[in-house]
């Protein structure tokens, strides 16, 4: 936790009084969230989001969402296409609003989460400015938000340095590879030091083997910055690798059909628990594969996977 | 014929070698370097002789009495009336304009009329610029204003410009802001205006509009304001529509600053010399052949300029080049 930036004040608090219990539970019933306490880093209740359609009903993308996610928690959202998972991280960024229910995120509604940037957001498409140096992508939420030069060259900076591209600050979109543009949107994503960080299949349009080692850096990068994250994929050994829990979504309406827990031993700590300290990038990625070739995270892939085919998305 | 030979360098590609005199911006190599602009520059001089050749070529092989098709004329006279030789037009402009002691040469007031005309020209692309722009900007930001005033853009250029120049004149004459009295060039650089904002506003709001959802999505994630989104997003993303509106408004203001003169009588610029030199040339064509002349240099001239405000522009953006793309290693 030594390289953690400074938080917000109620996530901070909430992580502080509760290290423990956050992102790990151990019994597998208990939800953290709804333990007295923290503040949830997101709290969905009653959601339902429908789109009007011309000339007949509207179209109904979820209904009847109930999601909480504690501080420090990485949930995956995983389905099938057209089962509202992109619509649900739209909602929770205040992107889209509501039919009905309601999004909090840390205690405020989602659009004062929004209008505070209490969350960063990256998409599929890594979406960089091609005007932009990379450094100036990174800088972008800080110049909109009227940070001072010198301050937003400085937090750019660490910021590549984090996602391992300290050496490109100069360089325009166009010369980077597809992996090398999506870190530089998670860079510019956290840029803000939010306390949540969500992500519409960042790595959906990359190769498997990039694929693989960029959910490594992810998984370091989320424990070097203690971030909640809330990860859309429709990658089922994605989820597992990355994720303390995967809500599984099934379409028509959409809906969370499930929400697995998922504990497989050798991953890096959540924030909050006690560890050996944020590996080094290639022994997190040496790690990773270790992760992924053991009996328990088979498991979890085969617990998600039948989840998905009993909620009708296979 | 004539008509053709005033617009085509006006529309056409500039001379390279206007903006390779500004080359002392840094750019990345993607231009093709020194190399690739003397490749273009040679071009452009093949392209003046080639048509040059061409022109000289049919004054040798065609007939005194024109080519006609089933009895309509379709090729030219070949005469010296009609199609003066090359250097018979380049030598009049070493001539006096008038048979008198203390007249200047042809040459001498084409290049005064160009002086003129260009001025009023650039008066006028920089008037249609800022107003291209702002209704650009005031049609991205309401669609109902957008869906109102696109078609009256639209349908301000099929106004024929010699019925418009006579009332903008006469209107004109009316006006008067303190000690500043309305002057017959204002007549000029406004018409000219008025041709030139069309392709700006038209394509400054394509350019407003190009950016994807996504990229609205996360200026909204940031809680940008309208004015933030429009500074950091929409107005870099319309530079690459903008440079061909630019061209495009910059032809358009020399041949409104040419025309407008002509059916305003404004003396001094280079549409008037094609009326007084017109005069003359049912006996001998190339005074009247150094006019267009000097029109086309004029449509040159601002082509170049525009192209050192794209070198310029570009110099400030990335030049996207694949020849620096990095594989990632996969493992060490």
């Amino acid at each position: 936790m030594t390289s953690t930036p400074p938080h917000p004040p109620a996530p901070a608090q909430a992580g502080a009084a509760n290290p423990a219990g956050l992102a790990k539970p151990a019994g597998a019933a208990v939800d953290p969230a709804r333990a007295s306490g923290p503040v949830p880093a997101v709290q969905i209740t009653g959601l339902d989001k429908e789109f009007p359609v011309a000339g007949g009903g509207p179209t109904v993308a979820l209904t009847g969402i109930d999601l909480t996610v504690a501080p420090g928690e990485f949930v995956s959202l995983i389905g099938p296409s057209g089962c509202g998972k992109s619509t649900l991280l739209r909602l929770i960024g205040d992107l889209v609003a509501p039919t009905r229910g309601e999004v909090r995120v840390f205690g405020a509604p989602a659009r004062a989460a929004r209008e505070s940037q209490r969350y960063g957001i990256a998409f599929q498409q890594a979406g960089l400015l091609e005007w932009r140096t990379v450094a100036g992508n990174v800088e972008l939420p800080l110049q909109v938000h009227g940070v001072k030069k010198k301050q937003r060259r400085e937090r750019a900076r660490e910021l590549l340095e984090l996602v391992g591209l300290g050496d490109f600050a100069g360089q325009w979109p166009a010369q980077l590879s597809g992996g090398m543009q999506q870190r530089v949107a998670i860079a510019r994503a956290l840029a803000e030091r939010p306390p949540l960080l969500l992500l519409d299949e960042p790595f959906g349009a990359l190769d498997e083997m990039t694929r693989e080692r960029m959910q490594a850096e992810l998984a370091r990068i989320r424990v070097e910055t203690a971030t909640t994250v809330i990860l859309v994929t429709h990658s089922i050994p994605e989820a597992v690798f990355l994720s303390d829990r995967v809500a599984v979504m099934s379409p028509r309406p959409g809906r969370i059909a499930e929400i697995i827990d998922v504990d497989v031993p050798g991953r890096m700590p959540a924030p909050g628990e006690s560890g050996g300290g944020v590996p080094a990038l290639e022994q997190a990625v040496g790690q990773a594969e270790d992760v992924r070739e053991q009996a328990a995270f088979f498991q979890a892939v085969t617990a998600v996977r039948e989840a998905l085919r009993a909620g009708g998305g296979s | 014929m004539t008509v053709t030979t005033v617009e085509q360098p006006a529309s056409g590609r500039p001379l390279p070698a206007v903006p390779d005199d500004a080359g002392g911006a840094p750019r990345p190599a993607a231009g093709g370097g020194w190399g690739g602009r003397l490749r273009r520059a040679g071009l452009a001089v093949a392209a003046l002789v080639l048509v040059c050749a061409v022109w000289e070529l049919y004054k040798l092989v065609g007939s005194p009495h024109g080519g006609r098709l089933l009895g309509v004329p379709v090729l030219p006279r070949n005469d010296d009336t009609s199609m003066p030789h090359v250097w018979s037009v380049l030598a009049q402009l070493g001539h006096k304009e008038v048979n008198t002691a203390d007249s200047q040469t042809v040459g001498v007031a084409v290049l005064k009329g160009i002086w003129f005309t260009l001025r009023m020209a650039l008066v006028g692309l920089v008037g249609g610029v800022v107003i291209g722009v702002l209704l650009a900007v005031l049609m991205a930001r309401l669609k109902i204003v957008e869906r109102g005033l696109l078609p009256y853009i639209i349908a301000s250029q099929t106004v024929p410009l010699i019925a418009l120049a006579p009332l903008v004149s006469g209107w004109g004459g009316k006006l008067k802001v303190g000690t500043l009295a309305w002057q017959d060039w204002m007549t000029v650089a406004l018409i000219a205006a008025y041709l030139a904002f069309f392709p700006i506003a038209v394509g400054m709001l394509r350019g407003l509009q190009s950016p994807g959802a996504g990229a609205v999505e996360l200026m909204r994630s940031y809680a940008a304001s309208w004015w933030q989104t429009l500074l950091r997003l929409r107005l870099p993303a319309a530079i690459p529509s903008l440079l061909p509106a630019l061209r495009l408004a910059a032809a358009s203001a020399v041949i409104g600053a040419i025309v407008a003169e002509i059916s305003t009588g404004t003396s001094g610029g280079v549409g008037r010399l094609i009326i007084a030199y017109s005069q003359s040339a049912t006996s001998d064509a190339t005074k009247l052949y150094d006019a267009v002349l000097g029109a086309a240099v004029t449509g040159l001239l601002v082509a170049g300029l525009i192209s050192l405000v794209e070198l310029a522009l570009h110099a400030r953006r990335g030049a996207p080049t694949n020849q620096a793309q990095q594989t990632q290693k996969v493992r060490p």
